[in-house]
């Protein structure tokens, strides 16, 4: 799973808006609440969104993402709070008019027009000059490399070209944001990987403004700049990737995302320990924001944990239990122990595979010591 | 497992054959130089030449087209209406009973919505003619548009509208530019199959006609009862040899329209 | 800001609304007038019925318009045997028929699914061809064949089949071959959809679970394509109830179906508030099965809007 040093790399170093007081969101969403009979889609949400941001929406299914997407995009109206874009309520404008396009899951390009046409469809809706429109949609298919395919058909087009038509014809509008609704659940993997850097590229390039709804995980760590996880109509954490991995605001934040050991205890009259814990006393590096005895939650991800044949010989003497090896499963670039602890509890724990299989010292049925840092360790309140 | 058995193939053949073997027979003896079905004299187009010289009988076929290409007009409008009221704006008042009035007229016999028809021009002293059949078939042909236009609606992937909209095609836009194109092989469709309804009818126009506007439905109609003849044998045949030809035109123009605008398979 | 929507209520009001007023005004209103009309008495005057309803009578014609209303000519129906009988006919020919069309477009139906997906769209489009041909051509080249004289009885003669060329026009059995082959294309065309819209995969489980052919046929793809056995059989035994040109073409004169009844009592004996009356109670026989196809057909729009 690319963590976030991986995600950093890619030219957006030290961009981070949303902690500027003094700057105005692109997007302001003000306590939004949207019902579908008696079901509530989007409960009374509100978050900011910055311009010059790919801010992704990722969730389960149903929890919300997609209405909250044709919220933004005016397919759907709200039946409480407020939409601004720039500052001005938009909540009651048909989508024809909001200065915000959206990519269809399923690319819904027009058919019985060739791609020149399909791009130009939005342009010739502002009224523009015959010429203007030429040369912005010839520019436009030049930045989607497909030169020479305007005369095309969609139907003759490949997956991953239909999807650079939609692009194209979306970004040519110059759009305030654009909105992606799951835009690469049609590609295959390697493409998938492909298009995410591309569609990275022509953000930071054109300095845009995405929204990206996606189901995907590792999809919405690698493109984004802030991540919203939303279950069952509301906001759970909107962070930057590594924020949301390393330091979920819940045990179900925590869990969404990734693998998680979760274990329960109350906090130590010290507030940097927990104890009643499955493993007695656990310490941890950052002061408990709860009270002594309040019943909270260690939260290790597996790769943190360390296994040793033997009890580990380093202070402090805490963070350790011995285990049972209850089961190995090998994913070639790494192997995720499944750990019996004495009462029944199972731990995970993720090892890089350094040595070959063949040389592995833990086997099945062992009898090995987990241990892991104080800092390792992240204390949940809920 | 798409593979047919022999009992399958054979209720085809025959099943076929029993369709259209009155209609060979009908063209075959259309061309009987011989006035007797019994006996056959021969090749001959001599009844052909015969219809030429009916003034009455061309006369009801020029009033009958026109009756058909007006009415197949206002049904295909009307009918295409009516399908995008029920399935795009499905939650007016009044539905239920709007959805009724479309779908009923497909089943009613047809002495019942005739006989209605000319009570209703009686008691408003409407005098009846070509105008009376002409609404009498529109109402009729009207339901049939509704029911094709609406199926072929249902099925239309409405992302290709949200993107029109989405680009800034405010909704009538977005019908005539997006919408209309794709559905319009299943409108002409419906068009021809209108025409053909009014083309054919005889219960609906015996009702509702007037003086001066005799049909040629009806003109076949009076000749028939009184036996078969080789000149309704020759005017049959070309009604056949032109309906057929709107048909076959037709059912390509569906089978366009089948291949666009349907959901994206993945 | 809000135009757009102000101007698509407009327009939506008028989609809705124009075809609203025109089937209620053509379609509604006339059913009304009919039942008005089954409720008057003949009388020799333009129109041939009494009371009239005369909006400059004011009041005190309103109130005779009233009392000129009875149920006069539907007593009359129940009276003479005439009408019951004709009645009886109709709906007697009809269920046969429409049973006969089962027996007979089911296998038609199945086999077209049957045959390789290109095909099927070509096999439809014969089915319908007919159809569209001209009703009246159709039942004409029947006239044609079942002559006295004519290709069938030749045939039957040839081959020695009978020794007297029987007679075939005049006979119920005229009747229903003439049915079968008219509305043959009503019932393949509800079948045929229904079945080709059955899961392949449902069948290959159940062979795959021990069926053989005929009992997968039996368990698995007749009762699913029960609801096109309903919408087909709806299809044409409402509108066959009413059939006219296919009874007094190839009819015998002895029982007529009620579609020729009302058409007698309206063209021949010119006693419009029978003819209404007759109309009427066709449609209240009628209206449980119209009732069960409008719900079936509007299954189908609920989704959509």
């Amino acid at each position: 799973m690319p963590t976030a040093a991986t995600k950093r790399g890619f030219g957006k170093a030290g961009f981070a808006p949303w902690t500027e007081s003094a700057l105005q969101p692109l997007l302001r969403i003000e306590a939004l609440s949207k019902r579908f009979g008696g079901f509530a889609a989007v409960d009374q949400l509100s978050v900011d969104i910055y311009q010059g941001e790919f801010f992704a929406l990722l969730g389960p299914s149903g929890c919300g993402k997609t209405t909250l997407l044709r919220l933004i995009a005016g397919f759907e109206q709200p039946d409480l709070g407020r939409i601004l874009l720039d500052g001005v309520e938009i909540g009651s404008v048909p989508p024809y008019r909001r200065p915000v396009n959206m990519m269809f899951q399923s690319y819904a390009l027009f058919p019985h027009l060739n791609v020149e046409a399909n791009v130009a469809f939005g342009l010739r809706q502002e009224g523009l000059p015959k010429a203007e429109i030429a040369e912005r949609v010839g520019e436009m298919l030049t930045l989607v490399r497909l030169d020479n395919f305007g005369r095309r058909k969609p139907q003759e087009l490949s997956g991953g070209q239909r999807q650079r038509v939609a692009l194209a014809r979306s970004l040519v509008k110059r759009p305030r944001i654009l909105l992606l609704d799951e835009p690469m659940a049609a590609l295959d993997k390697k493409l998938r990987g492909e298009t995410q850097f591309e569609l990275m590229e022509l953000q930071r390039r054109l300095d845009l403004t995405f929204i990206i709804v996606t189901h995907d995980q590792s999809e919405a760590m690698t493109v984004a700049d802030r991540i919203a996880v939303m279950d069952r109509g509301r906001l759970m954490q909107v962070a930057p990737p590594a924020e949301i991995y390393e330091h979920p605001n819940s045990r179900w934040v925590a869990d969404f995302i990734g693998n998680i050991n979760l274990l329960e205890g109350r906090v130590g009259a010290d507030r940097v320990s927990v104890e009643g814990t499955a493993l007695g006393r656990i310490g941890v590096a950052a002061k408990i924001d709860a009270q002594p005895g309040a019943t909270v939650w260690v939260a290790v991800r597996p790769e943190k944990i360390r296994l040793t044949t033997g009890e580990p010989d380093v202070e402090p003497p805490e963070n350790r239990i011995a285990a049972t090896v209850a089961d190995i499963g090998y994913l070639g670039d790494l192997s995720i122990y499944k750990l019996r602890i004495g009462d029944g509890i199972q731990l995970q724990a993720a090892l890089a595979n350094t040595v070959r299989s063949s040389e592995r010292t833990i086997g099945w049925n062992d009898t090995v010591w987990l241990s892991f840092q104080p800092d390792a360790a992240v204390v949940l309140t809920r | 497992m798409r593979k047919a058995s022999f009992f399958n193939l054979a209720a085809l053949a025959v099943g076929l054959v029993f369709l259209y073997l009155p209609i060979v027979i009908l063209v075959i003896y259309s061309f009987n130089a011989s006035r007797l079905v019994a006996v056959w004299g021969g090749w001959s187009m001599h009844w052909y030449a015969e219809l030429a010289g009916d003034a009455p009988l061309l006369e009801a076929a020029s009033i009958s087209l026109r009756i058909a290409l007006v009415s197949a007009s206002a049904a295909t409008v009307l009918g295409t209406l009516a399908a995008v009221a029920l399935v795009r704006f499905g939650r007016f008042r009044g539905r239920l009973l709007f959805a009724a009035m479309i779908y009923a007229p497909l089943v009613m016999p047809e002495v019942i919505t005739g006989l209605s028809m000319l009570l209703l021009f009686v008691a408003v002293a409407i005098d009846r003619g070509f105008w009376t059949v002409v609404i009498a078939h529109t109402t009729m042909a009207m339901c049939f548009v509704a029911v094709i236009v609406q199926s072929r609606l249902i099925d239309f992937d409405r992302s290709l509208e949200e993107a029109a909209m989405d680009l800034g095609a405010p909704p009538l836009q977005t019908f005539l530019l997006v919408t209309l194109p794709l559905i319009l092989p299943a409108i002409a469709a419906s068009f021809m199959l209108a025409f053909a309804l009014s083309l054919d009818d005889l219960v609906i126009a015996s009702f509702t006609t007037g003086p001066g506007a005799t049909t040629l439905a009806i003109r076949i109609y009076s000749a028939v009862r009184l036996g078969v003849s080789p000149e309704m044998n020759a005017v049959c045949s070309i009604m056949v040899l032109v309906v057929g030809l709107a048909v076959i035109a037709a059912s390509l123009l569906t089978k366009l329209s089948a291949a666009r605008g349907t959901p994206a398979r993945i | 800001m809000n135009n757009g929507r102000r101007q698509t209520s407009f327009i939506a009001k008028l989609v809705v609304r124009i075809p609203y007023a025109w089937m209620v005004a053509f379609f509604l209103v006339p059913f009304l007038i009919v039942v008005k009309i089954s409720l008057s008495q003949t009388a020799i005057a333009q129109p041939p019925y009494t009371p009239v309803f005369d909006l400059a009578a004011g009041w005190q014609g309103f109130r005779s318009f009233f009392t000129g209303l009875s149920l006069d000519n539907f007593t009359f129906l129940g009276s003479d045997p005439l009408y019951i009988l004709s009645y009886m006919k109709s709906v007697e020919i009809a269920a046969f028929s429409t049973l006969l069309l089962l027996v007979i477009g089911y296998p038609i139906a199945y086999a077209i699914t049957r045959t390789p997906r290109r095909l099927q769209a070509v096999l439809v489009l014969l089915v319908i061809l007919p159809f569209w041909t001209s009703f009246l051509i159709r039942i004409y080249a029947w006239m044609n064949i079942l002559q006295h004289d004519g290709p069938l009885n030749q045939l039957l003669l040839f081959f020695h089949i009978v020794r007297e060329p029987p007679a075939w026009l005049s006979t119920d059995t005229a009747v229903y071959i003439g049915i079968v082959y008219s509305y043959l294309p009503f019932m393949v065309l509800p079948l045929y959809a229904t079945l080709e819209k059955i899961d392949e995969s449902l069948l290959e489980a159940a062979a795959d679970l021990g069926c053989p052919r005929w009992k997968t046929f039996w368990l698995v793809t007749l009762p699913l394509s029960a609801p096109g056995v309903l919408a087909g059989a709806l299809l044409c035994f409402i509108p066959i109830c009413g059939e006219f040109v296919i009874p007094d073409l190839l009819g015998g004169s002895r029982t007529s179906m009620i579609g020729q009844t009302v058409w007698t009592e309206f063209f021949a004996n010119k006693d419009w508030p029978t003819a209404s009356a007759v109309a009427v109670v066709l449609v209240c026989l009628l209206v449980t099965p119209i009732v069960v196809f409008q719900h079936q057909a509007m299954r189908g729009t609920g989704r959509g809007s």
